[in-house]
């Protein structure tokens, strides 16, 4: 972040960053209270989770919204014809209603829920890609897609015959567009790609991605996980074809995922799984399905779970998503500055435009030991690859340690991550 | 900070994790074997010199790992040496027993020399971190793999 210049955008910045008040949303979060390791006359360390990349924790109002439907409302949708069984499904189909309203998609019928943004894609793979993609066609990929955008496409390779091509990054973890716009040929026909990295942080720039796949008529698939999260998405400005997200990321409960895809799409897809709620008549001489998004949510759906995810997003519009865009950015600046000043801190991932993502490595320190140690201080932190393993060997290091910083993060947080990693160095020199 | 730690990582520990004994590929290898935990990307592959009958002449090992995997496979290639196939095999099952129960006694396995059950004793501390528990033992499947391996110096 460039030194404070009192410019009026500057003045803007400081004051919406004021106007998001961290302690009142800790005190949504009941598993922020916690103090790890305490020991009979020893205090504990208070919790300091940094692994919200990997799954976010829960606001109160999202658990009772479940635990409410649970004790109030519960019953299977879309089949009875009493009281309960109707209640359960208008408030499972107004979750549905709020996604396509958090997307900034036409209709809520071009929401189909999932079990979690692997299963979305697979569906595209499985639903798409059998139906459209031949033998010889390709699909570009790029070096930093997380393991659920690679491995459907390889599934589909090995069952089709379809080539897979992939978009280098430069050092930094930035896409390099010059060698994406060569993939781009007469045989690709579908572009799969992140919008934002889980390792490296990395915000992709997805509608100059979509605009140059749109020129070619490829359409594109994009992976939003972590970028739902860390900034508001319209997927119609991005004019993209899919867009898939995840629910526990986002402070909602997992099992419960999204695949947005444009109505022209998905109606010229066919069912990947069969069963229940999908069809219109069945019958042993012949079987015919509903229109989408239902199509494609065979059996009974995951009820709770998608009402839990209203509730995150309900709860989400409440606040001005550029003042927690600015509160991580601050946090990122801050535990960035901090890791750096470290001797043999390497910091893996540094695009101009990056979320709030930081994953590194210390000389002399297995990312392993690292996280063990900053356990016992009270920092939770993910180690390892990541599901990301093709991205780990192109920055050749076996495994880092990634700090992942949600809206409920303090600065005196990514202080504390500082001065624990600080102390591995001294631990372990 | 981390003075309840000093248990998993013990000097002994940080000092071979650091410093690991018998890191190198021995010209006379004839057995190897590779190990690969998934879930961090450590990988190592264990060298070793068996005599024909089969008892350990020279153990090593190369790899990338954590503390704990690399203390771990540098005391082994110590503890190792001079083992027949069912001698090493004991020694690993009384390492895992080590590594995974609270109470470990070794007199179920009569045959251990006291010297080489106290130098193992050091990785005890990692019973209390299960996740860290296959850094520890990783070398050992992997010494098992090699020894029941085939022999590379045969022609066949």
């Amino acid at each position: 972040m460039p030194d404070t210049m009192l410019s009026a955008a500057t003045v803007g910045h400081i004051h919406r960053i004021a106007d998001f008040d961290v302690m009142a949303v800790r005190r949504e979060f009941p598993v922020l209270c916690r103090v790890l390791h305490e020991k009979p006359g020893r205090p504990g360390k208070p919790l300091v989770f940094l692994d919200s990349g990997a799954s976010a924790q829960k606001p109160r109002v999202v658990i009772e919204a479940m635990v409410r439907c649970l004790e109030h409302s519960y019953a299977n949708v879309h089949r009875g014809v009493h009281t309960l069984s109707q209640e359960s499904t208008d408030l499972f189909e107004a979750a549905r209603s709020k996604v396509a309203r958090f997307l900034g998609a036409d209709s809520a019928d071009e929401i189909v829920f999932t079990r979690n943004a692997t299963e979305a894609i697979n569906l595209v793979a499985s639903s798409f890609g059998r139906t459209f993609l031949e033998p010889g066609d390709e699909v570009v990929l790029t070096i930093m897609e997380h393991h659920a955008n690679i491995v459907p496409w390889q599934l589909l390779q090995a069952e089709r015959g379809i080539v897979i091509r992939v978009v280098p990054c430069d050092d930094r973890g930035v896409l390099d567009l010059d060698a994406y716009t060569d993939l781009l040929g007469p045989r690709t026909k579908l572009v799969a790609v992140s919008h934002c990295s889980n390792v490296l942080g990395t915000v992709n720039p997805v509608t100059e991605i979509t605009g140059l796949a749109h020129a070619r008529g490829i359409p594109v698939l994009i992976d939003g996980s972590q970028a739902v999260v860390h900034q508001s998405v319209n997927v119609r400005a991005i004019d993209a074809d899919f867009y898939v997200f995840t629910g526990h990321k986002l402070y909602g409960p997992t099992g419960i995922g999204v695949l947005y895809g444009k109505a022209e799409m998905l109606r010229k897809m066919p069912p990947w799984q069969g069963g229940g709620d999908m069809i219109e008549a069945v019958s042993f001489a012949g079987t015919t399905f509903r229109e989408p998004p239902a199509r494609f949510e065979a059996g009974t759906p995951p009820i709770m779970e998608a009402i839990g995810l209203g509730a995150a997003i309900d709860w989400l519009d409440r606040f001005d998503r550029e003042a927690i865009s600015d509160h991580e950015q601050a946090l990122l600046v801050r535990a960035t500055a901090g890791l750096e000043a470290l001797p043999g801190v390497r910091i893996i991932g540094t695009a101009p435009d990056k979320a709030a993502i930081l994953s590194f490595t210390l000389d002399g320190v297995h990312p392993h030991d690292l996280g063990t140690l900053l356990d016992r201080a009270g920092v939770a932190i993910r180690v390892g690859r990541h599901c990301a393993e093709p991205l780990i060997e192109r920055f050749e290091v076996g495994s880092t340690a990634r700090a992942s910083f949600a809206l409920y993060n303090t600065l005196a947080e990514a202080d504390a991550l500082v001065a624990a990693v600080a102390a591995v160095r001294e631990f372990f020199a | 900070m981390f003075d309840d730690l000093r248990d998993l990582y013990q000097e002994v520990i940080l000092d071979h994790g650091k410093h690991p004994r018998n890191f190198r590929r021995p010209a006379d290898a004839n057995r190897e074997a590779k190990g690969e935990n998934p879930l961090c990307g450590d990988r190592l592959i264990v060298y070793l010199k068996l005599t024909p009958d089969g008892v350990v002449e020279d153990a090593a090992f190369l790899g990338r790992g954590c503390a704990i995997s690399t203390a771990s496979a540098s005391l082994m290639t110590e503890v190792v040496r001079g083992c027949s196939r069912d001698q090493a095999k004991a020694l690993f099952e009384h390492f895992h027993d080590l590594c995974t129960k609270d109470t470990c006694d070794h007199h179920d396995h009569e045959a251990l020399a006291p010297e080489v059950v106290e130098k193992l004793q050091v990785l005890s501390g990692v019973r209390e971190y299960p996740v860290r528990v296959k850094c520890a033992t990783l070398p050992w499947h992997t010494l098992v793999a090699a020894m029941d391996g085939r022999d590379l110096t045969s022609t066949e």
